[in-house]
């Protein structure tokens, strides 16, 4: 049996068009990952998965009823962490779980045995009795995530799990997902870090301005990429362009410019004099080769390396935009949106 | 039965956070104790006036605390997202809001009993008809919790729950007959007082203490009980229409 079924799901904001007739399912057990930029639909389908939003049409199924008419059985049986931690700044740590199960109709000493057992699990238990609002974003990312869990739920719904947090915390976090996800439950995980639904995730969506435009397991999404084979050379910049000597030499390679290289940005890189070039090639790329090359044509190589296709490059290929590119529009947008409405979409 | 274990929690938790911190229990002492002393120079008359006094600061009391209180817990708890946890749990919304307001109904019973409780310091209050006099209390209450739910759902900021409050408050201290009698308003404004539940819940406490209530007492109740019902619903499709888009 599929854990959620979703078939031409709708949702409007005035003109707005936040979620556009989506369909998808999500296997009992499975890690499903909903990827796309900021202001994708993301939130607003978590929102009517959970009961948050009302959809305007299409149906949701969850482990085969219909979702509306049975929301307060199907509410028992998920679990929901948030894109920003929600649970009262005022209570402790052990009192916002103990609560939280409470909402599900635990019984005391049941709640405050799997309560301890949660700030254990998630390295907590010397801040049980510390209040939530002096918690760090990383601990209350984590509290929140245990709060979402306390009454075992079947599927979970994780928003944005990560973001506006150090590197660390996120890291414990992915590792925590991961665990929750081999206890056999179904996590339906949104992101806008392809790296970490790469990571995580057995089956991909890419939703882009409401609308889903592929759904595969990593390993399909993957595989055409992986068939090709990507390098790139870094090195300096001489009367001669690199990127012109070597394509009139190796004529079955591709070479492109890439104005950017571990985030800085291609201005600064011509300030310092720098070219980066990327390889493409369907068979394993000579980079020794290449390097050789340059080097005897006068231009001196800082740094060449193979690359590995990701998921990135096949959201670039699926979405046709430069996903970083994507990301800090759609950001931007949001931003400013976000200080008119309050939320995302 | 599980929905009333986070019933009961639910109200605890509210309890617990909110109405039992120290500035709140100082405010819901202080003020009945400022309204009786206002009242009491204000009318100018010894001891014996305190049961006249009575109805007032005891329907203000309860107007004043529970208003105010719940319609900023409701609101700080929709601004942090709080609330959101509540409404993604399986308990109905019905019973949800119940239990939001129930902590809001135990301030304003309590916030009520202060100046009852000073008053018997003061003068003998055998004469009053308790009976009556709870259940105004009781439907005061819960009127005005209610009120500040319905002013809860339709504000997003703290301060505007504050605000919007007072738009309510005022107008209803003054034309409810606690002042000036309302056969004494303009007529005009009579229509306006009948509008308004604390018309209804102070004509009860007036009945209760003194005998001097304008309307039927039963009826009194039962309108008091309509406006609670009414804005409860209203508030329950408010928060359907708004907070579950």
């Amino acid at each position: 049996m599929n854990a959620v079924e979703v078939r031409n799901l709708s949702k409007s904001f005035e003109d707005v068009k936040a979620v556009d007739k989506i369909s998808f399912v999500v296997k009992k057990g499975e890690m499903f990952g909903f990827l796309g930029p900021n202001g994708a639909g993301k939130t607003t389908t978590i929102n009517m998965l959970t009961g948050l939003a009302r959809p305007d049409q299409g149906s949701i199924r969850v482990h085969g009823k219909d979702y509306l008419k049975n929301l307060k059985t199907i509410k028992q049986s998920i679990g929901v962490v948030p894109d920003e931690s929600n649970l009262y700044p005022e209570l402790s740590g052990l009192e916002n779980l103990c609560f939280c199960a409470a909402l599900y109709g635990m019984k005391k000493a049941e709640r405050t045995a799997k309560a301890w057992e949660l700030l254990e699990q998630f390295g907590l238990k010397e801040a049980a009795f510390r209040k939530f609002g002096a918690y760090s974003k990383g601990m209350k990312r984590k509290l929140t995530i245990a709060a979402g869990i306390i009454h075992d739920p079947e599927i979970l719904f994780l928003d944005e799990p990560t973001t506006g947090i150090d590197v660390a915390s996120a890291r414990q976090i992915r590792m925590l997902i991961a665990r929750l996800h081999e206890t056999g439950k179904t996590v339906f995980l949104t992101t806008h870090y392809i790296e970490e639904a790469e990571r995580l995730c057995e089956r991909i969506a890419f939703i882009v301005s409401g609308r889903i435009v592929r759904i595969d397991t990593m390993e399909n999404l993957l595989q055409p990429m992986q068939e090709e084979h990507l390098a790139e050379i870094i090195c300096t910049r001489g009367e001669k362009q690199a990127v012109d000597l070597l394509g009139k030499e190796f004529k079955d390679l591709v070479f492109n410019n890439t104005g950017r290289n571990a985030g800085r940005s291609f201005s600064r890189d011509k300030e310092a004099g720098e070219e980066h070039v990327r390889v493409k090639s369907g068979e394993p790329i000579p980079v020794g080769r290449l390097v050789r090359f340059l080097e005897e044509n006068g231009i001196q190589v800082i740094e060449a390396r193979l690359l590995r296709s990701s998921l990135e490059d096949v959201f670039v290929r699926i979405t046709g935009i430069e996903a970083k590119e994507l990301l800090k529009v759609t950001e931007t947008k949001r931003h400013g949106k976000k200080k008119k409405a309050g939320g995302g979409t | 039965m599980s929905q009333w274990t986070a019933f009961f929690n639910i109200l605890a938790k509210d309890v617990h956070a909110y109405y039992l911190k120290p500035p709140n229990i100082s405010w819901g002492l202080l003020f009945p104790l400022a309204w009786t002393g206002m009242f009491f120079i204000k009318s100018g008359q010894g001891l014996e006036d305190v049961l006249g006094l009575l109805p007032g600061v005891v329907a203000l009391s309860i107007l004043f605390g529970t208003t105010s209180m719940l319609a900023v817990t409701v609101t700080f708890e929709k601004k942090n997202r709080s609330f959101e946890r509540l409404l993604l749990s399986p308990i109905s919304l019905e019973l949800l809001m119940l239990a939001k307001t129930g902590g809001a109904i135990i301030f304003g019973l309590a916030n009520a009993f202060v100046p009852v409780i000073m008053a018997s310091f003061l003068t003998d209050l055998s004469s009053i008809a308790w009976g009556s006099f709870f259940m105004a209390v009781l439907l005061i209450a819960i009127a005005s919790a209610f009120l500040g739910l319905f002013i809860a759902v339709a504000v997003s900021e703290v301060f505007e729950a504050q605000t919007f409050s007072n738009f309510f408050r005022f107008p209803m201290v003054f034309l409810c007959g606690l002042f000036f009698p309302i056969a004494k308003l303009p007529v005009f404004l009579r229509p306006l007082s009948y509008a308004l539940p604390l018309t209804y819940g102070v004509d009860v406490l007036h009945g209760s203490v003194q005998s001097t209530n304008i309307m039927p007492m039963y009826l009194d109740l039962v309108v008091l009980a309509g406006f609670c019902i009414l804005l409860f619903a209203g508030s329950l499709h408010n928060i359907k229409r708004k907070w579950i888009m």
